[in-house]
């Protein structure tokens, strides 16, 4: 499986590192034609107004949304969730998102970065332990669509979700060494959504 | 279940989040939404852009907390704000307005020529320069989550950064190939912790985010950075003080991303109009060189 990540900015490295530590070998993505070339993506953490806006400008825009629309597994942390999200709050005025999952997410909903948090929360994977979620100027998700399963909430704030081929966390599993969610999104998202089309 | 604010993932995190990227450096909100629009990944709220200080001369403080929340009001990304070395009430001023990230910057004048701030009290990041490896580990001692090269601010001359990045690295390969029994007398000398020393060599990198500021100006000036091993670049008066700031931004944000590519960064060179005037790092007297602030 070629797994892509989207470096247009943001924290690409660590997700690269998390994906390798999965057994994945993870291709930097910043072309249209790179991104045909995947079989599934991860959209990192970073500042979704620069990664949407350069995915305009280099002609990435329109055929993640084409791919993603035809079941390419993504996982999006953080501004990855935002760029996932089909409708967005608080955004900036005409912020595009590639979209894909039925939710409507809050930017920045957690606060500002004095607000930024770590914490143990529970993640429906099947495993009871904790999971160690690090939150920055994090969004959560507002509104869940049909077919969209909640798998982790802080506050009763949906913060992981996914439908049957996109994966989302308004956390950053990237930046602790703890790869549970980038194997989930290999395992059970990414693995099963392919099998299936095949 | 328990909620950690201002821990050191959490600190060094959001840094990581603005790599690959661009922070400008504005003085209104006008000029804040103007660096969004662009695709900046953060602003920098400052009453003057380090060419304007040059210029006008005088003590160099923390803006003012009216024009930092505008700024704040007009923008969805991270706004940072300059404290000046050593002032941690300007600081604590700048944490409690909520801003994302404080540079604890030279371009400022120093309020203490002997101490930084102690930044490990604050929930907030702090950003720091360093024109050395030794510089930015003290640095990161005192609990930066963030380095930048210092450059020489407002200036337009992207020399002093150049040297600045290539010092840097070139102490950490260094480090990279002694001995561990030599790692002690390289401690001594850089003047930094040993245990900081010892982490640079193993990891080959520094253990929180290097971006480049002072005196870059141009997409290929951007791309220069980024190619000596920056994780994003800081852009001061090089954007506000040129011909067409809009175009400018968004052309030094395109070669931030496409460093590599030649091609790209041609294309966001053509037609910006005038870049700033700039000065000479070399035809600036001593006493006006901000690199030097700091210790």
């Amino acid at each position: 499986m070629k797994v892509g990540v989207l470096a247009l900015q943001g924290d690409v490295r660590e997700h690269m590192s998390a994906l390798i530590a999965c057994g994945v070998e993870p291709l930097a993505v910043r072309r249209p034609d790179e991104v045909s070339h995947v079989d599934a993506m991860v959209i990192p953490g970073g500042e979704s107004t620069t990664i949407a806006q350069l995915a305009r400008i280099f002609g990435v825009f329109d055929v993640m949304r084409e791919r993603i629309s035809k079941g390419m597994p993504v996982y999006g942390s953080c501004a990855g969730m935002i760029l996932l999200a089909d409708e967005i709050l608080d955004a900036k005025a005409g912020q595009e998102t590639f979209g894909g999952l039925d939710i409507t997410v809050r930017r920045n909903a957690f606060g500002r970065q004095v607000d930024s948090f770590e914490s143990d929360i529970s993640f429906r994977d099947g495993s009871t332990d904790l999971i160690r979620a690090v939150f920055i100027r994090a969004p959560w998700v507002e509104r869940v669509g049909v077919g969209i399963e909640v798998l982790a909430e802080v506050d009763s704030h949906p913060v992981a979700v996914r439908s049957a081929s996109v994966l989302a966390t308004s956390f950053h599993p990237e930046l602790t060494g703890d790869h549970r969610i980038h194997r989930y999104f290999i395992e059970e998202v990414a693995r099963v959504a392919i099998q299936q089309v095949k | 279940m328990s909620q950690e604010t201002g821990t050191g993932r959490v600190k060094r995190g959001m840094a990581e989040m603005l790599k690959g990227g661009v922070i400008m450096d504005v003085v209104n909100a006008e000029q804040a939404k103007i660096a969004e629009d662009a695709g900046a990944v953060a602003v920098m709220a400052l009453e003057r852009v380090p060419a304007d200080i040059r210029a006008q001369g005088g003590v160099a403080r923390m803006s003012d907390p009216d024009m930092i929340e505008k700024i704040k009001a007009a923008v969805s990304i991270p706004v940072m704000a300059k404290a000046r070395i050593g002032h941690f009430v300007e600081a604590q001023v700048l944490q409690s307005l909520g801003v994302d990230y404080i540079d604890e910057s030279e371009v400022l004048t120093p309020a203490d020529y002997k101490n930084h701030i102690d930044k490990w009290g604050f929930t907030v990041p702090f950003v720091c320069g360093a024109t050395n490896l030794g510089e930015a580990l003290r640095r990161i001692n005192e609990g930066a989550a963030m380095i930048r090269s210092k450059g020489e601010a407002g200036t337009g001359d992207v020399s002093n950064a150049m040297q600045h990045m290539r010092e840097i690295n070139g102490e950490i390969r260094r480090l990279s190939s002694l001995r561990e029994d030599e790692l002690y007398v390289a401690a001594k000398e850089l003047q930094a912790p040993y245990e900081l020393v010892r982490e640079v060599a193993e990891k080959g990198k520094l253990p929180v985010v290097l971006f480049t500021a002072g005196g870059i100006a141009t997409p290929a000036d951007a791309a220069l950075m980024m190619s000596m091993g920056a994780d994003g670049v800081f852009i001061g008066s090089g954007i506000f003080k040129s011909g067409n700031p809009a175009q400018r931004a968004a052309a030094c944000v395109r070669a931030t991303t496409f460093w590599d590519d030649p091609k790209v960064i041609a294309d966001a060179s053509r037609g910006l109009g005038e870049a700033m005037v700039g000065i000479n790092v070399a035809d600036l007297p001593a006493p006006h060189r901000l690199a030097e602030r700091g210790w």
